[in-house]
């Protein structure tokens, strides 16, 4: 494989990672707060719905990604209110919005454009275009790193800067604030934070509602920024492939950005496999390259998730009076 | 420590105490609180003075506990006054608690076990939205503290990583860093050994020489004569009587709490031990984390004796309990019951073990001994509902079953008396009747029992131990497991030390002194032991 091949790959590596980035850190926040969150994909989907249609009615990018972040937060407000305040199933409340997601994107979709479920493709207005960042032509002598910081690190969507910039400001977050503090301890041992005198219920809003921010962002990633309109069920499961993610990473930052730059990279090989011919095996069926980052996940998950202990109180709704 | 110091109720004020408004830190007058038909304060009125270590007892659901959350700031009181320094406070919340000076040590610690001593400290009471100068300002401010008060801990080690003993002073470190007053300790030395609880004493009794006023909840009737300065008395959501404790003495006291007489003491006679009728040996088992927690135990049963093993809970106990009785598979070893050799491997081992005459009353009764959504004949047959007597067959007599569980019930004492009454709704003594009558009822040869009396009110208590007593004079060989060191020594006719796994050591209940016990329960050997607890 030649330079240009990998270079190619790498770009595509980040590209595919950012949503799975922005997904995980949003599932990070929820699950730090003891509110497990297997509805990550339905608020994308309904995210990446939202933001194309609007962005597609009014011709802005701007308002399509603020519509994706405000459809996310009411998702997740919804499933909030169901699973803190009303105390039920957190895994039953978050299978609700993905299934509500799944159906009314597509129900929707069909009424408002009849278009068969699908956004009407986007102007150059509506879509996010890629960022030169500066310094690529003063760079591009150096051997390597010029073309690398060309190739890879420049030309990229503002969310994808903005998702790996979200990974030293989450740990930041966590571990050197106040919030991040009692963020934390409400997902470990609730009771302690109460009796601190603290609200655990309002440390969960406030967890989830950063959760959902960022997965609307994720969402409007996938509509508004790496496609140009929104089509059925376009997530693909990527919300849950975060969440695998998420829990091999240990709910931690850093490891989670790495996580996800793997299963970016599996998905940029994937890509580029579908069309060659490998030795020995000749070609293989694309349906069988495509499945191979999804094999990875429930390897991954199987094979080296037995030991991770994630946060203690994650599940369960607080109970204050007996 | 001698009484005597404590009964002076001028004890002088250190400096660093606040000018006292008042000689009462805390006054409750007329407070009421229900859950739903339970009424679990009634008209309740406590004064506590400053300065003082107020003990409060009673038995299990009299009400103490739900009177200091009152206080505390976790439950709101549906009617009464409550004065801290004399002045009128209407408490919404801990956090309001805590800004009036009133700190609390709950029974089960409210830390987050990954975060270091300081992040506990800290939490809830940071200065600003970084934590980095609160972090600082509480290393040095518990410097201070431990100074002052004989508290050491290490700030930077892991709740997780660090004893029992010490999660408690890092919750009393919570109080004082938080300014804490008054600080009330909900029973605290439950999970400690008793060279734990003595340090936790003598930090209280600093704490207290410097002006701190200090509540202490607890059952225990030892703790209350050696510590504290005045005690009151719940019975059923009521306040009995306050008394100084120079005055009066532990007799009394519990005939308060139970509302008439009660044998403190357990009356038996002297064994008369049989031929063995469980025997272990060279016993391995390892918890769930594959940890080996029993190493390599060996120890016999004869028939006509009680055999009680003492330790802190977490040495192993529980693990020799499940394997003993088939629950949890051994690694090696053998278990010998009646001379048959026993194959406990499997997922039936428990069943085999009690087709073998062994039976057994477990550690939790909620979770391993009863169905808490059942009613209750349901559970006084479960573990026997093959027998041939219920049916046998695919079916289940319930008619048979029913009659069985009505005898068991009258035979008990078991209050109510409704075998179709839900478990859950009887009270943990009357819970530990369904279970003990259940396993005592089918005349087994050996009964193996973990901590019969825990979370059960006094009254239950002298019935438990009596048929436990009668059974062992039946001839049955008795093994008793119990983190109460009183009841052991009040049961057993031989004790056995555990720690860490392993027997330590042998004592005579007759002779050897609770201090020898407790140094052997915290690892010391037992030569060691004995001559370290000579007087």
């Amino acid at each position: 494989m030649d330079f240009q091949v990998i270079l190619s790959i790498l770009d595509a590596t980040l590209r595919l990672s950012t949503p799975l980035l922005l997904a995980c850190l949003a599932g990070l926040y929820s699950e730090r707060a003891g509110v497990f969150d297997i509805g990550l994909e339905g608020k994308m989907l309904a995210a990446a719905f939202a933001a194309a249609a609007v962005a597609a009615v009014y011709g802005s990018m701007w308002l399509g990604l603020l519509a994706g972040m405000a459809v996310s937060l009411g998702t997740t407000l919804l499933q909030g209110v169901a699973a803190i305040t009303l105390r039920g199933n957190q895994l039953i409340a978050a299978v609700a919005i993905n299934m509500l997601a799944a159906g009314l994107t597509t129900f929707l979709g069909q009424t408002w454009f009849g278009q068969g479920g699908r956004t009407p493709a986007l102007g150059p207005n509506g879509r996010f275009a890629p960022i030169e960042l500066p310094f690529v032509a003063e760079l591009s002598g150096i051997p390597i790193l010029g073309p690398l910081y060309a190739e890879v690190i420049s030309g990229h969507y503002l969310l994808v800067y903005i998702a790996f910039i979200m990974v030293p400001v989450t740990w930041f977050v966590l571990f050197r604030t106040r919030f991040g503090l009692r963020l934390r301890a409400v997902g470990e041992n609730p009771k302690a934070v109460d009796t601190a005198g603290i609200s655990v219920n309002r440390m969960r809003y406030q967890a989830i509602i950063i959760t959902g921010l960022l997965a609307g962002i994720a969402g409007a990633y996938f509509s508004i920024a790496q496609g140009s309109g929104f089509g059925n069920n376009m997530t693909a499961g990527k919300g849950y492939i975060a969440l695998a993610a998420l829990i091999f990473a240990k709910w931690k930052p850093v490891p989670a950005m790495f996580t996800c730059l793997l299963f970016g990279f599996l998905d940029a090989l994937q890509i580029r496999l579908q069309s060659a011919r490998l030795p020995l095996i000749g070609e293989v069926p694309v349906q069988a390259i495509q499945a191979l980052p999804y094999i990875l996940t429930v390897i991954l998950l199987a094979g080296f998730i037995g030991k991770a202990v994630g946060p203690k109180a994650g599940g369960v709704p607080y109970v204050k009076e007996r | 420590m001698s009484e005597s110091d404590n009964m002076n109720p001028q004890r002088p004020k250190t400096a660093a105490a606040p000018a006292p408004a008042s000689r009462w830190a805390i006054e409750l007058e007329k407070i009421n609180k229900r859950f739903g038909a339970v009424h679990a304060n009634k008209d309740i009125d406590l004064k506590v003075e400053r300065g003082t270590i107020h003990g409060i007892v009673g038995e299990n659901g009299a009400g103490k506990s739900t009177l200091m959350s009152i206080l505390y700031g976790f439950y709101t009181a549906d009617s009464g006054t409550i004065k801290v320094d004399g002045t009128e406070r209407h408490i919404t919340d801990s956090r309001h608690a805590l800004a009036l000076g009133i700190g609390m040590v709950h029974q089960h610690f409210m830390l987050v076990e990954n975060f270091t001593v300081l992040e506990n400290v800290v939490l809830g009471a940071e200065d600003s939205a970084l934590i980095a100068p609160s972090l600082k300002r509480a290393r040095a401010e518990l410097e201070r503290i431990e100074d002052e008060y004989n508290l050491v801990v290490d700030p930077d080690a892991v709740i997780e990583d660090i004893s029992v003993g010490q999660q408690q002073r890092v919750e009393i470190l919570k109080a004082l860093y938080r300014g804490a007053q008054t600080l009330i300790l909900d029973e605290p030395t439950g999970v400690l050994t008793p060279k734990e609880a003595d340090d936790l004493f003598r930090v209280l009794e600093t704490l207290r020489d410097q002006g701190k006023t200090v509540i202490l909840i607890t059952h225990k009737l030892r703790e209350i004569m050696a510590i504290t300065d005045s005690v009151s008395v719940m019975r059923q959501g009521e306040m009995v009587k306050t008394l100084t404790t120079s005055e009066t003495n532990p007799e009394e006291i519990a005939e308060l709490m139970v509302g008439r007489r009660v044998l403190l003491r357990v009356d038996k006679g002297p064994a008369n031990p049989g031929k063995t009728l469980l025997e272990v040996k060279n016993l391995v088992v390892a918890d769930d984390l594959g940890v080996v927690r029993v190493k390599d135990v060996s120890l016999s049963v004869r028939a006509g004796e009680i055999v009680g093993i003492a330790g802190v809970s977490g040495n192993g106990q529980s693990e020799l309990l499940e394997s003993v009785t088939g629950m949890r598979d051994q690694r090696s070893g053998t278990v010998v019951v009646n001379g048959r050799e026993l194959s406990l491997k499997g997922d039936d081992g428990a069943a085999r073990a009690r087709a073998a005459g062994l039976a057994h009353v477990p550690e939790d009764r909620q979770h391993m001994g009863l169905v808490t959504t059942f009613e209750e004949w349901e559970n006084a047959i479960l573990g026997y509902q093959d027998a041939p007597e219920y049916g046998g067959g695919p079916f289940l007599d319930i008619e048979a079953a029913r009659r069985k569980a009505a005898e068991q019930i009258k035979r008990f004492d078991v209050r109510p008396a409704n075998n179709r009454l839900k478990t859950a709704n009887f009270s943990g003594g009357n819970q530990q009747k369904i279970v003990l009558a259940r396993e005592m009822g089918r005349d087994p040869d050996v009964l193996i029992v973990g901590q019969p009396t825990r979370g059960v009110d006094i009254g239950a208590i002298e019935f438990i131990h009596n048929q436990i007593i009668a059974m062992r004079d039946a001839g049955k060989a008795i093994l008793l497991v119990s983190v109460e060191l009183d009841e052991i020594r009040s049961l057993a006719d031989r004790i056995l030390v555990m720690f860490d796994g392993q027997i330590v050591g042998e004592a005579d209940p007759a002779t050897a002194s609770e201090g020898e016990i407790g140094l052997m329960m915290a690892g010391i050997s037992q030569s060691a032991a004995a001559l370290e607890a000579r007087p």
